[in-house]
């Protein structure tokens, strides 16, 4: 008999913090990634052994392990919140991860567990999609022009890179998290995190060669913060 | 009594509660554990994860390590690394790429040995002592426990041999491009080749088909068919199951055998009872070297 106030408690929260959820206002977090120091020099791409790839640009593209932007911004981060929040089921929504040109579009692609991956070739070779997870299963399939688009799931939070084998410059990221509050920085390195109800949230930073940072934020009523990452960059 | 009753009652309210709300804040769920009791069937046969214990502990564990991780004392010096139980990804399965493996998959696998490693044929061990061991190597990932081995491949009845099938396995060779790692002739030396890694990010050389037919997943033309149709997990080499037809498939197997010309297959014999296919093969051949082949066996 005493546990059953317990578990009326237990519904009770799990009500609450779906209608906190349901909310359409809540606090942002928002700011800036940036690095200091001198970051390695990325190098043009060589596709002369995929001449179909290389012909599609007149000068070769850069790696894009690290891409700076103006004022010392840092693209390609994830920013999400990594605790003080429950998991969220995944949107019905497909993550979409394009091959084209022989580079993984996005280079960088977030998505939630258990949400629908697909990965699509555009180009006029094939590829093989071989994602090296350590928590997730490991698969590797080929993909040969025109054939359809590869539907895939991850059931665990991680990041987990993924490479062509074919193209061994090919290299791409899926940061695959917990819930839906989440940013990739862009042009500019500045990111934004909407909707989050009254809490105490950790938020973390990560980066493919300059590894994560977090800071913990606390968000009341429908307040904006604004935080900030630097990133200390590696020369190599 | 009834108030120590009470009591404990709500000690232990206490200690569930916050675990439910940990479970609401999303922390980690506590992860499976590998379980330490295995058994796998093979056949008729069970093995138990007991017995192969003393086995591993004497046959296995100086390459594959005590924790099955593959960094046993010998693992140094052993290309390619040991096969690490626990990431529990396996190169020979008769299921899809990604999926655990069949029992009957380790087992064949510890019969067969791997050509070209360090991992020996068990031969010589009894049935049931391998499938003890196929049991115990099972104890070492939570894999084995949170999920199930894959759906096998289906492998339909080969087709009749013909010359158009061994020449469409050709277009198919190009279109797929299996030459990018293993080359316009199967020496395993194409364009991308130089660059592979496998998992372990060590150096791996696709298979070079002039050199033997003897391939690391089996020798038949089943298992060609069924190695590029589940991928060799850990390896470059990926699933094709998507993307080619069964009956295309056998094409390729039966042009994959006209590759291995050391090796007198029916697909060879027929591909060289024509001019364009004996003219093919002779221009291959490197007659240096001892097998022919132009690389040392």
């Amino acid at each position: 008999m005493q546990m059953k106030p317990a578990v009326i408690t237990g519904f009770a929260l799990l009500a609450a913090s779906a209608v906190a959820l349901a909310g359409p206002s809540g606090g942002t977090v928002t700011g800036k990634v940036t690095y200091e120091g001198t970051p390695a020099k990325m190098k043009p791409i060589d596709m002369s052994k995929e001449p179909s790839c290389a012909k599609m640009y007149t000068t070769p593209p850069m790696a894009e392990t690290v891409v700076t932007g103006a004022s010392n911004s840092l693209e390609n981060v994830v920013v999400y919140v990594s605790a003080g929040i429950p998991d969220d089921a995944a949107p019905s929504t497909a993550a979409t991860f394009t091959q084209k040109g022989c580079r993984y579009i996005p280079h960088l692609l977030a998505f939630q567990v258990n949400q629908e991956l697909k990965i699509i070739n555009d180009d006029q070779t094939s590829h093989n999609i071989h994602p090296l997870p350590k928590i997730n299963r490991e698969w590797n399939k080929s993909q040969p022009p025109g054939t359809p688009p590869i539907v895939e799931k991850y059931d665990k939070p991680e990041f987990i890179p993924v490479k062509c084998n074919v193209h061994p410059w090919m290299h791409g990221t899926f940061a695959v998290l917990k819930n839906s509050h989440y940013a990739v920085t862009g042009d500019g390195g500045s990111f934004s995190l909407a909707n989050l109800p009254p809490g105490k949230y950790t938020i973390t930073a990560w980066h493919e060669s300059y590894g994560d940072q977090s800071q913990d934020v606390t968000i009341s009523g429908t307040e904006s913060k604004t935080i900030t990452f630097v990133f200390k960059a590696k020369p190599y | 009594m009834l108030n120590i009753k009470k009591l404990c009652l709500n000690v232990a309210i206490a200690l569930l509660l916050p675990i439910a709300a940990m479970a609401q804040l999303g922390d980690q769920a506590p992860a499976a554990k590998p379980s330490p009791h295995m058994e796998s069937h093979v056949g008729n046969l069970t093995g138990h994860s007991e017995a192969g214990r003393q086995l591993y502990f004497r046959y296995c564990w100086e390459c594959h390590g005590a924790r099955g991780d593959g960094n046993g004392e010998n693992a140094p010096y052993v290309t390619p690394q040991p096969r690490n139980f626990v990431a529990a990804t396996f190169k020979c399965r008769s299921t899809p790429t990604g999926t655990l493996p069949l029992d009957t998959d380790l087992f064949n696998s510890v019969v067969r040995g791997f050509n070209f490693t360090n991992m020996p044929s068990w031969a010589a061990l009894t049935a049931q002592n391998r499938a003890d061991l196929v049991a115990f190597i099972k104890t070492f990932s939570a894999r084995w426990v949170t999920e199930k081995p894959g759906d096998p491949i289906q492998i339909p009845t080969e087709p009749k041999l013909t010359l158009e099938s061994i020449k469409h396995g050709g277009e198919l060779f190009q279109k797929l491009e299996c030459w990018k790692c293993h080359g316009q002739e199967g020496r395993g030396d194409g364009p991308s080749a130089s660059t592979l890694t496998d998992s372990n990010d060590q150096p791996i050389r696709p298979f070079n088909f002039t050199v033997s037919n003897r391939s690391k997943c089996g020798t038949t033309n089943q298992d060609l068919y069924r190695i590029f149709m589940t991928g060799v997990d850990g390896t470059p080499m990926p699933s094709f199951a998507d993307v080619i037809k069964p009956e295309d498939a056998w094409d390729l197997v039966h042009y994959l055998r006209t590759l291995q010309y050391n090796n007198r297959s029916p697909e060879l014999a027929l591909w060289e009872s024509t001019k364009e296919g004996r003219e093919i093969v002779a221009a291959k051949q490197v007659k240096q070297t001892r097998t022919g082949s132009g690389v040392a066996p």
